[in-house]
């Protein structure tokens, strides 16, 4: 039966998709964190810090918001891999920062959406700064914003494959691997697209009920 | 009863917006422990004079002395220099505001509210900080909702919370800025039997700003009527209440009482 279709090669595949899975979901998970970190620390700068610094930092996130995924991912390669052993790890800071710049605008949208009233509450209470950021504004801002972020890791998730161009053997990857050493390539592939699928469709079901329960 | 020595001294007050200007070369004091209202038609700076208090809005001109300490602006060498951040947190510290929509911080509970500030900007223990807005939540009625979210309070209650919140601090000068504007009718009562309470129990100085003309005569030691960012007249409520002296304060009684 050489049909396009052999049950034999999806199930002889699906161990190196397995563990090619276990490194996107590790990418997506230290990705997202990096992103949440940084992002939240972008967006405050940007609104706060005085204009010599948040001017850089504006600069910074624009270049790396205009350019390709694909291109950084190449660049940060070439340029740090006689010091950095791990291209796994510049992979998920490329992939971290990237996504940084994108929560950064939406926790700059959920900060914003913070009324004035509260900033002034704050005032009048003579809470410091640094306080007022911690105890009122991030909260409200944060929870402004959940459904978003959490729409932005599942786009990470899904970028994760990007990775290919640096040779990280994430799963749409080892799918391709499979297909060379077998030439079998559909069954392959085709498990890795279900997996995504499986992955990120209960993802953004929860989403959305998060959604619904925060409006 | 009020004391003569100034509490709250403006001198020379100007704030403009833009190109306009709101405030214009302001005089006036208020007394220790002295209630002072001001009314007038909207847009005439009522409430920008709290919130320049307040430090929400940055003077354009003049001065402004708390206790006796430079608020915003201070004069040194002949010069006029801007306060800087940490010295107005301080000063300010005596200072506490109600506002019009009550402010409260949607994310904490009503006890978290209150303590919020004793804690982290008096550095009071926490079950000291915790004791103390019980019995405030208790003055103002409101200690049975101590752990709801102000999102289950009605405006009123929201209002009352915001009171006790203003008064944790202890402050010695306390702003109302049109406290139950934003309110339904039916809550109105509850919040100024509060403030009542309040002025009767303390010798907090305030600064009131209300369309309540009942409640300014009731509390008040002083009314100052605003037109046109300039004290058109002041006197003690009595006499501007029955017998205003001036055209434009006539006027304007006869519009809201």
């Amino acid at each position: 039966m050489s049909s396009w279709w052999s049950w034999e090669h999806a199930i002889g595949a699906l161990p190196t998709l397995l563990d090619g899975f276990k490194i996107t979901l590790l990418a997506t998970v230290l990705g997202t964190l990096i992103a949440l970190v940084l992002g939240l620390i972008v967006a405050i700068i940007r609104r706060s810090a005085p204009s010599i610094v948040s001017a850089p930092v504006t600069g910074v996130v624009e270049f790396v918001r205009m350019t390709p995924l694909v291109v950084q991912l190449v660049f940060a390669n070439l340029v740090l891999s006689p010091y950095v052993d791990s291209t796994l790890a510049i992979g998920i800071w490329v992939l971290g920062i990237h996504y940084t710049t994108y929560m950064a605008e939406v926790y700059r949208a959920g900060i914003d959406a913070v009324p004035t009233g509260q900033w002034e509450a704050a005032t009048a209470l003579s809470l410091p700064r640094s306080r007022t950021w911690r105890a009122v504004i991030v909260p409200q801002a944060i929870r402004n914003t959940l459904p978003a972020l959490g729409n932005y890791a599942i786009s990470m998730f899904k970028e994760t494959p990007f990775f290919f161009v640096i040779y990280i053997p994430e799963m749409v990857r080892n799918a391709q691997t499979y297909g060379g050493d077998t030439f079998r390539y559909t069954e392959a592939i085709t498990l890795a697209g279900l997996i995504f699928l499986a992955a990120s469709y209960p993802t953004s079901l929860l989403i959305r009920r998060l959604e619904k329960k925060l409006a | 009863m009020p004391e003569n020595t100034p509490h709250l001294e403006f001198r020379d007050v100007t704030k403009s917006f833009g190109g306009n200007t709101v405030l214009n070369d302001l005089n006036f004091t208020v007394g220790t422990g002295e209630r002072v209202t001001l009314i007038g038609p909207s847009g005439s700076g009522k409430t920008t004079i709290l919130r320049l208090v307040m430090t929400l809005e940055e003077l354009t001109g003049g001065y402004i002395d708390l206790g006796g300490n430079p608020l915003q602006y201070e004069e040194r060498g002949g010069r006029r220099m801007r306060v800087p951040d940490r010295q107005r947190r301080r000063t300010t510290q005596q200072v506490g505001m109600v506002f019009q929509h009550f402010n409260l911080f949607p994310n904490m509970t009503v006890m978290e509210n209150i303590v919020e500030a004793p804690i982290h900007v008096m550095g009071l223990k926490k079950a000291e900080a915790e004791a103390k807005a019980e019995a405030l939540l208790d003055k103002v009625g409101m200690a049975w909702k101590k752990d709801a979210r102000p999102s289950q309070l009605s405006g009123g209650q929201q209002q009352r919370v915001a009171i006790a919140r203003a008064l944790a601090m202890d402050p010695e000068v306390l702003l109302l800025d049109e406290v139950t504007s934003a309110l339904d009718p039916e809550q109105v009562g509850e919040v100024l039997a509060v403030l009542q309470d309040i002025a009767a129990e303390t010798d907090i100085s305030m600064l009131i700003v209300t369309h309540e003309m009942q409640f300014a005569r009731d509390v008040s030691d002083r009314v100052m009527m605003f037109d046109q960012g300039s004290i058109v007249e002041e006197g003690e409520p009595d006499k501007i209440f029955s017998d205003p002296s001036h055209q434009r304060t006539q006027d304007f009684l006869r519009a809201v009482l």
